[in-house]
């Protein structure tokens, strides 16, 4: 394992950067500068996976035992619905764009800052309102519908906080919409010069994609969680069918929003792991064009898809048939990614660095996920394996195997870009080992739980499923290490991290062309000018990583 | 990205006309024309909205990429309705399941 190259002449951190320009705590909630908003939105993402984590804890400890014995039924309910809510709106939605994101298009760009600095500003701020009623409902007593919401018992039956909790990701929804439009407006308006479309960072292109799926689909989720809260507090019937409602149609509308959403949950992980295996294995992209069409194509496919979650809700069979069809298609710009990823690796100088192994993890991870989404395109054995575990293990493979994963290769990838320090990367390879290796001992047995039949969301099962859940409760205290660690050395390497230099990985792009942290306004001198394409790696320029 | 500066007597104009389709709708409410209420209904808000987004949201006056997002979203809330349609349409087709 090759240990970090840390450049020599530059082993000083720059005196002024955007984090010590002001000190006061004033100088950080009423900044504008799209860098330490981005690390707002780090710490307070990092404070709700906490949350999201806690839950997951209770819901596993509960599934130890097949006897409802920790939680009674009402209580797990709540357990699997608050970390449903709070990780997918409070921590997958927000984590690549907002945080990497946010620090990341401009720098790459070479902008100054996002095109509106102050609604960014405004919609952190949306996002911690937002955050506050989740907790208010929380600490009022939960809510127990799961994270879809479903009718009619949310609207009508529900006896928990699902105002409060509906409305909190109604606010989260703008605050994500907010984001995507940002990006679209710098990225259309703002690029150095000589920053054509084709020598953008496909992390770039992947936000651009994800940011049409914000701006396109939130707003139906707000105006169907909208019509819950008024199903729910005027009585007006809209979904539940004792009120001359339909309650398909809020599943109809509600997925015609999420399932694009589990885009904008894998997208920018896809752009993450774009650029990781570049740098690491000093090879140019494979097949650049497709790799930026195929962001583009998930954005505008996934939006045809939608009615696979509702193969066995009483949804016509025919359209069944075409949402299975087309769900068959949105899975081919995926494998496209893939297949390109590992022609890029093809004879590349591959080095071992903590943010590759996140990258190979994320694309293993990756694959097993979006491969069973196809067990569950197919209307057949959809309709054994709906509403159970392998739903579940699924799932989990793309978001925590596909964008946790992201998210940490990003993170461990331009830490020292962020902080202009190093962490300690032994410890770090560890980490990632752990999390790749207690990830799959969790969710692996899900899948087989899944075949065999078990539900999800209950609190207790048969006697005959317990050895494959205690597994799973095992691998969770694997996984939960695993990103303790990381939590661990990233703080200490802020004060005792060795200094990383403008390049510590000898990558290519404009955010590696200024000081580690930047300045205030991201390049010291004037305007950076773009005259190759983005990675412009060749084998032999390995060389410089002595 | 050249600004175009509105006479305030176009937002007059445009507010005048919004509420004559607001009295409009009112007044419709009263008349029964049977499957065609819903249909004015919805023209009449069709053209409220036009107004807005044409006058009040500048769009008439900004770039051709404007219109294409502008037109963009109103082009996904047609995939919508497209694609929940057949649900409705299609669901009587089938046989309903015999019991054995
Ligand atoms: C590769 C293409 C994919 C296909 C064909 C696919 C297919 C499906 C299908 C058919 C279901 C419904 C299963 C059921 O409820 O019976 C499902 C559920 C789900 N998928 Fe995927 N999927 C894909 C990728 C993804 C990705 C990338 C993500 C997220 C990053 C994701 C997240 C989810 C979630 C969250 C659910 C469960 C929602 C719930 O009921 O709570 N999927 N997937
Ligand atoms: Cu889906």
């Amino acid at each position: 394992m090759s240990t970090v190259a840390i450049a020599p002449e530059s082993a000083l951190m720059p005196k002024r950067h955007y984090a010590n320009v002001r000190h006061s705590v004033a100088s950080w909630l009423l900044t504008t500068d799209h860098k330490r908003i981005a690390i707002l939105y780090l710490v307070s993402i990092t404070l709700f996976f906490a949350v999201g984590g806690f839950f997951a804890m209770m819901v596993r400890l509960e599934l130890l035992t097949p006897k409802g014995d920790l939680l009674d039924g009402d209580t797990y309910n709540k357990m699997f619905t608050l970390h449903g809510i709070i990780m997918i709106f409070f921590f997958l939605i927000p984590s690549i764009p907002a945080v990497l994101g946010n620090f990341l298009i401009p720098l790459m760009v070479g902008a100054k800052d996002l095109a509106f600095p102050k609604i960014n500003l405004f919609s952190w701020y949306l996002y911690i309102i937002a955050g506050v009623v989740a907790v208010t409902a929380l600490v009022k007593g939960g809510v127990d519908t799961g994270w879809t919401f479903y009718t009619p018992y949310s609207s009508t039956y529900a006896k928990t906080e699902v105002f409060l909790a509906v409305s909190a990701a109604f606010v989260a929804g703008f605050s994500s919409i907010l984001t995507g439009l940002n990006f679209i407006v710098t990225i259309h308006k703002m690029r150095a010069p000589g920053l054509t479309w084709f020598r953008l960072p496909l992390f770039v292109w992947a936000h651009y994609a994800t940011s049409l799926i914000q701006i396109l689909g939130t707003p139906i989720i707000a105006i169907t969680l909208v019509l819950v809260a008024v199903e729910r507090i005027w009585g007006k019937g809209i979904f539940d069918p004792s009120l001359g409602g339909d309650p398909v149609l809020f599943q109809h509308m509600f997925w015609f929003y999420s399932h694009p959403a589990v885009y904008i949950m894998i997208l920018p992980g896809m752009g993450v792991i774009s650029e990781v295996i570049t740098c690491f294995s000093r090879k140019r992209i494979f097949g650049y064009e497709f790799i930026a069409f195929s962001s583009l194509a998930i954005a505008i496919v996934g939006f045809l898809v939608w009615g696979h979650h509702m193969f066995v809700s009483t949804q016509s069979t025919y359209a069944g048939m075409v949402f299975s069809f087309l769900s068959f298609l949105v899975a081919v710009p995926s494998a496209i990614k893939v297949f390109n990823w590992t022609a890029t690796l093809y004879k590349g100088e591959i080095t071992f660095e903590a943010p590759m192994l996140y990258a190979f993890g994320f694309i293993g991870l990756f694959t097993i996920g979006g491969l069973t989404g196809l067990f569950l395109a197919a209307m057949a054995t959809d309709i054994h394996f709906h509403d159970t575990y392998f739903v579940v293990a699924h799932f989990h493979y793309v978001m925590v195997g596909g964008m946790v994963m992201g998210f940490l290769c990003g993170i461990h990838y331009w830490w020292p870009k962020m902080t202009g320090r190093m962490y300690p990367p032994l410890l770090a390879s560890i980490a990632a080992a752990l999390v790749f290796v207690g990830f799959n001992c969790t969710f692996f047995p899900q899948f087989v739980l899944g075949y065999l039949g078990m539900p999800r969301r209950y609190h207790e099962y048969a006697q005959e499923f317990q050895v494959l859940n205690v597994m799973s409760t095992a691998g969770a205290s694997i996984l939960g290490l695993g990103y303790f660690i990381p939590g661990v050395y990233f703080i200490w390497s802020l004060f005792w991290g060795p200094v990383a230099g403008p390049n510590p990985w000898h990558a290519k792009g404009l955010e590696w062309q200024t000081t580690s942290p930047p300045p205030t306004f991201n390049f010291e001198e004037d305007r950076p000018i773009v005259v190759e394409e983005a990675y412009a790696y060749s084998i032999e320029g390995a060389e410089s990583v002595s | 990205m050249s600004q175009h500066v509105v006479p305030p007597s176009v937002y007059v104009k445009v507010f005048g006309g919004l509420t004559i389709l607001m009295i409009l709708t009112w007044v419709m409410a009263f008349v029964n024309l049977g499957v065609f209420n819903p249909v004015v209904a919805v023209t009449i808000a069709i053209l409220k909205a036009l107004l807005i987004v044409l006058f009040f949201m500048n769009v008439k006056y900004s770039s051709r990429l404007t219109w294409v997002f502008v037109a963009g979203g109103f082009f996904w809330l047609l995939i919508l309705f497209f694609m929940v349609m057949p649900d409705y349409l299609s669901r009587d087709w089938q046989a309903p399941v015999q019991p054995w």
